[in-house]
């Protein structure tokens, strides 16, 4: 909300300047979002009056004015606006004034002819952008006032930004009350006399729904009219309140509706037929609203109806066909109490707001309707003339809110906030704010007045207290706590370890949207039903990833497009499928996962070194390391994102945690990628599983090792030989260990050779060469009836 | 004896001669090999009577010492020069920059999120998760937000097509409820129910998207709950984080009145460093209060025994001032120019 610091200090006027007033707001819960100065810093313009206007000698486009800015003898000046003309009354800037941006205005000769001053526009002295000419000011403006003075330009626009909860403070009294309630400075509300009726014309008013309206309060006025103009005093309070004028009838009830939060709407009462009825809608019906929206009102949107069809949203909006205009001579006040539960949210889901509805749906004081229209009233009479009827007032005193006392238990209240307050100074706070604090033994029981809607329950009293004994008064204490360690396991490992190992090789953590475009689903994840957004902020952010695949790709084209060829970088984050039975959100699974990708050379660009380029296997290294000490087995795999000779799931006993491989070429070309990078994803669980290290003894014995050359078929792999060796090894076999392939010149194109070291050993004693040798001799036996092996160099 | 004085002399200036091993093994050979000069003259003593060969023994052993000693001395001077020549060769340019794979690094925002975990872990609290497409209820309801509530209205929610109970979560504080539950759920039976004690980092989700806002973005959510906590302990907690997170203490931290549904009293927590480019500017940086009774309840924690107080605070944020970061947008555009500053 926003309005001007000198209206507010007409209702409660603290001794602090407009920064320490700022700073009392904030930190009695109405944050100041902005204060800022009415107008520009300028000095030395005053009110004068035009006293002639002839053409300058020299200049066609300039006159020559005779100005009395009350200093006993006419200035001359040279002015160059089109509107300039004797009699009107303006802003002059006199010789030493400085205007908006350190413009100091010097007597000077302008074509020929000495000019003491300028006559202003409005944006000249930067009070607006108009610039059509000069500032016209009203015929009574005071001859030789400080304009600052005369249009109260030393003031401040305070932007609040209300919490929720406080609905009361939106309004000058609301505010003013709260100021006075902080700094003990005296409240001043308005004083607000009944009119009485002078002419009996009455328009009968039936609750049909009192749940949702419980007071209404209208009252007719005739011989308005509503062509007078609008006091300065009320447009300028207006126009800084941020609403622009628009005729006097209205700017009346916007008027009474920021002094007092009181909600005011005024039909043409020519266009109404019959009583008044405040009722739910009926089937097919619809109002053209004042912003010029045509809607069908849902079954639960009050409206305000005559005897013939709906006239208007309640307490949300006015309807364009019943709403006072400049013609109108007749007009029906409605000033009414609509309970927040039977207005909120319903603005929303028509696409709008209102400052109505705003109001309604936070809590209007339901005992303020009656004196905002006495009020409302007495401003039109004075300002458009006319003559009122009696107020008729329906109410149903039953659903009108109840303020029912709440228990406060001071004790309870210390040991919430932690401080000594006593229950004096407990009641004493409580008390500025217009609540009333009854003893009930040890407690009090407190009953807010009817413009609070925030305190239902002893809570709400707490925070209250809270805010009035300032929470900057509240000790800031190292807590006590009752003292556990909390658990740390050897068979889990902290996120961090694994973010901390990734980047030890290498890797730069990302993070990337959780939504992406919906084609990076269908091409990297084969997913043609995604999870899509309701209301996504763009096509590219529409669907939820399955897979953290695409979004390093993403990273990857992006950095290359930035001349970047090497790039590793890896990502922990959530993936999203649809799973019907999914915990802890049913019809989803979502589980973090840790994802990688690993493009350009295998080292930095360095001396030294080959720019060898990042394979298949340089990455496996890492997803192996990300899993040590447990050991992962791997197996070839079909992945729509991967090429398929080059990718391999990713198994934990004998379970599939992920993935590893190269980006298909396809998508290599698609998205631009230049070469192929090398991709993994685990999922996170499994990559956090760790084993607690178990002793064995160490061997004293010596070792033996034999090396075994095998020839075996192209499509033999290793994890098969060494898995098949493994089946028939003796106990005293400890390891077989690939460290060689070779597949070239000297063996057989559709063949290789796989080189093994087989590491044998006994605990207890040395082996002999008999043992060794028979050992081997099963291996090689094995290979050869198992895998079509043969040793190499036999028969070479 | 004469003449064997001459032989030492000249073995010496041979043996000076010799420029590697190889020569001065040659040279040893004339002196001292089987038909050596020296070596022929010890095989002729024997045609000498007894007193001339004892005699004569005498001087060519003397003089067999003398080059002995100097051959020694010899074949040490060259060892000492080929390893210095060695050496000498085998120089390297030692500022040549060191070779192999170069470390990667934290996201900025990790970075912030292990320390936050690291001190909130130090006075017991641990890490609690949460999902991110959550129900309306955890994301509202049970945090006391209901349907039409005004404060719906401050978080705008992304939702998911063909459900309307289920959305992206806009903050973290529906942890609270779970992790609450849990709590509760795992000491049923016991006499007195622990402190809880969390936080709970991870993402967020909210339609809006310009300079300042980004639909994704990070929370950390904090929760503690006793029978004796309090909105001084609130205080206590997040001025010390606040000043051991950016270690000073010449950081101003103010807690101003606010509103969120899931606390009361609620406050927005701001800081203000008292130096640097930010000096005197107060700095909006979380939200938190003391957990609303009705949050307890829908958490299955009796509000009349205990208390609690929660915070959500923006780690984003926070690494912005930590390390200067003008931009939110960098976090999420993975640009390895700006990620690998933060090493």
């Amino acid at each position: 909300m926003q309005f001007s610091e000198q209206w507010l200090r007409t209702f409660v006027d603290p001794q602090l300047d407009s920064d320490a007033l700022g700073h009392l707001l904030t930190m009695a819960g109405l944050e100041v979002e902005e204060a800022d100065p009415a107008a520009p810093a300028f000095s030395g313009v005053v009110v004068a009056q035009i006293v002639e206007a002839e053409k300058h000698p020299n200049a066609d486009k300039l006159k020559l004015c005779k100005v009395d800015a009350g200093r006993g003898e006419l200035l001359q000046i040279v002015c160059g606006a089109p509107n300039a003309a004797v009699g009107m009354k303006v802003p002059c800037a006199t010789v030493g004034a400085v205007l908006p941006g350190d413009f100091s205005i010097k007597a000077a000769k302008l074509r020929g002819v000495e000019s003491f001053g300028m006559l202003c526009s409005a944006r000249e002295l930067g009070l607006s952008e108009d610039h059509g000419g000069l500032y016209a000011l009203p015929e009574d403006a005071p001859i030789g006032t400080d304009i600052r003075l005369y249009l109260g330009l030393d003031d401040t626009l305070f932007t609040i930004k209300l919490t929720p909860n406080r609905a009361d403070c939106l309004s000058l009294e609301g505010v003013a009350r709260e100021v006075a309630a902080v700094t003990g400075a005296a409240f001043r509300p308005t004083e607000v006399s009944p009119v009485a009726p002078t002419i009996d014309a009455r328009r009968a008013i039936v609750l049909d729904a009192p749940q949702a309206c419980p007071r209404y309060c209208g009252r007719i006025l005739r011989g308005v009219d509503a062509k007078a103009p609008t006091p300065d005093w009320m447009v300028r309070r207006l126009e800084r309140s941020g609403i622009r004028s628009i005729s006097a009838l209205v700017d009346v009830t916007n008027y009474v509706m920021l002094e007092l939060g009181q909600p005011l709407h005024a039909f043409d009462n020519t266009r109404l037929q019959g009583a008044i009825h405040v009722r739910f809608p009926r089937a097919g019906e619809q109002v053209l609203l004042l912003n010029e929206q045509t809607v069908a009102p849902a079954p639960d949107t009050l409206l305000i109806a005559d005897e013939q069809r709906a006239l208007a949203l309640a307490g949300i909006m006015g309807g364009e066909e019943s709403g006072v205009t400049l013609e109108t001579t007749e007009v029906f006040l409605e000033s009414a109490f609509f309970a927040p539960e039977a207005i909120a949210g319903r603005a929303r889901s028509y696409g709008f707001s209102s400052d109505a509805s705003h109001r309604f749906e936070r809590g209007v004081d339901f005992d303020l309707a009656n004196r905002a229209l006495e009020r409302a009233t007495r401003l039109i009479l004075d300002i458009c003339g006319g003559a009122a009827g009696p107020i008729e007032e329906a109410v149903a005193p039953e659903a009108l809110p109840s303020r029912a006392p709440v228990l406060l238990r001071t004790a309870r209240a210390r040991r919430v906030l932690g401080i000594t307050l006593d229950d004096a100074a407990i009641q004493s706070l409580l008390e500025r704010v217009h609540l009333k604090v009854e003893r009930d033994g040890e407690d009090f029981r407190v009953t807010p007045p009817s413009w609070r809607f925030d305190i239902e329950i002893e809570v709400d009293l707490v925070e209250e207290l809270a805010r009035l004994y300032g929470y900057d008064n509240i000790p800031a204490v190292a807590p006590q706590g009752s003292l556990m360690m909390t658990p740390s396991s050897e068979h889990r490992r902290p996120v961090w370890d694994v973010r901390h190992l990734l980047a030890g090789r290498g890797y730069q953590e990302v993070v990337n949207f959780a939504f992406v475009e919906e084609a990076w689903e269908r091409d990297f994840c084969a997913n043609e039903d995604p999870i899509r957004l309701a209301n996504p902020i763009a096509s590219q952010l529409s669907v939820m990833r399955s897979s953290l695949i695409a979004g390093l790709v993403g990273n990857l084209a992006t950095n290359r497009k930035r001349q970047i060829d090497r790039v590793r970088v890896f990502e922990v984050a959530r993936v999203f499928q649809r799973k019907a039975d999914g915990e802890p959100v049913a019809g989803f699974h979502q589980s973090m996962r840790v994802a990688g990708l690993a493009a350009g050379t295998a080292l930095p660009e360095q001396w030294g070194e080959r720019g060898r380029a990042v394979d298949f296997f340089d990455v496996k290294a890492d997803v192996e390391a990300l899993f040590a000490p447990r050991q992962l087995t791997f197996e070839t795999l079909s992945h729509p994102a991967l090429h398929p000779g080059r990718a391999a799931n990713v198994l934990l006993d004998g379970h599939s945690v992920g993935f590893v491989g190269e980006l298909h070429p396809v998508w290599v070309q698609r998205y631009d990628l230049g070469s192929a990078p090398v991709v993994f994803e685990v999922e996170l669980d499994a990559a956090l599983q760790s084993r607690m290290p178990a002793y064995r003894e160490i061997s004293r014995m010596p070792a033996v090792f034999r090396d075994l050359a095998l020839v075996v078929g192209l499509d033999v792999t290793v994890a098969r030989v060494i898995e098949t060796l493994r089946a028939v090894a003796p106990e005293v076999v400890k390891d077989i260990a690939l460290f060689d392939v070779y597949h070239g010149k000297g063996i057989d194109p559709d063949k290789k050779s796989l080189a093994f070291r087989v590491l044998m050993q006994d605990t207890q004693r040395t082996l002999e060469d008999a043992e060794v040798d028979a050992a081997v001799a099963v291996l090689v036996q094995q290979a050869e009836t198992a895998l079509g092996a043969r040793l190499r160099g036999a028969g070479d | 004896m004469e003449h064997l004085d001459q032989l030492v002399q000249q073995a010496i200036a041979d043996f000076a001669a010799a420029a590697d091993g190889a020569q001065l093994e040659q040279a040893k050979a004339r002196y001292l090999g089987k038909s050596g000069s020296l070596t022929e003259r010890l095989k002729s003593l024997g045609k000498l009577d007894p007193e001339a060969r004892r005699e004569a023994g005498a001087s060519i052993n003397a003089a067999k010492t003398a080059i002995e000693a100097e051959l020694e001395a010899r074949r040490t001077a060259l060892r000492e020069a080929a390893l210095l020549a060695q050496l000498a060769a085998e120089a390297l340019d030692v500022t040549l920059p060191g070779r192999g794979a170069a470390p990667g690094g934290l996201h900025p925002v990790s970075r912030t999120l292990e320390r936050i975990e690291q001190l909130f872990g130090s006075i017991g609290f641990v890490v609690a998760d949460g999902p991110e497409i959550e129900t309306d209820w955890h994301n509202f309801t049970a945090l006391n937000t209901p349907e039409n509530h005004p404060a719906r209205s401050m978080h705008d929610t992304f939702y998911l097509e063909g459900h309307d109970d289920v959305l992206l979560r806009t903050h973290t504080s529906p942890v609270q409820i779970r992790a609450m539950q849990a709590h509760v759920e795992r000491f049923k039976d016991a006499d007195t129910m622990p402190e809880l004690r969390l936080i709970a980092p991870g993402r967020v989700f909210r339609v809006d998207s310009d300079a300042t806002h980004s639909p994704m973005f990070h929370q950390v959510e904090g929760l503690w709950v006793g029978e004796n906590v309090s909105f001084a302990d609130l205080k206590g907690v997040v001025a010390d984080f606040l000043r051991k997170f950016f270690e000073t203490d010449d950081l101003q931290v103010r807690f101003r009145p606010s509103f969120f549904p899931f606390t009361e009293p609620s406050a927005e927590i701001d800081v203000a460093f008292m130096s640097g480019a930010l000096e005197g500017r107060w700095l909006e940086i979380a939200g938190c209060g003391m957990v609303h009774p009705n949050v307890l309840r829908f958490g299955g924690i009796d509000p009349e025994r205990y208390t609690g107080f929660a915070f959500g605070m923006g780690p984003d944020r926070l690494t912005m001032l930590r390390y200067g970061v003008n931009d939110l947008r960098l976090f999420f555009e993975g640009d390895l120019r700006f990620l690998s500053q933060f090493r």
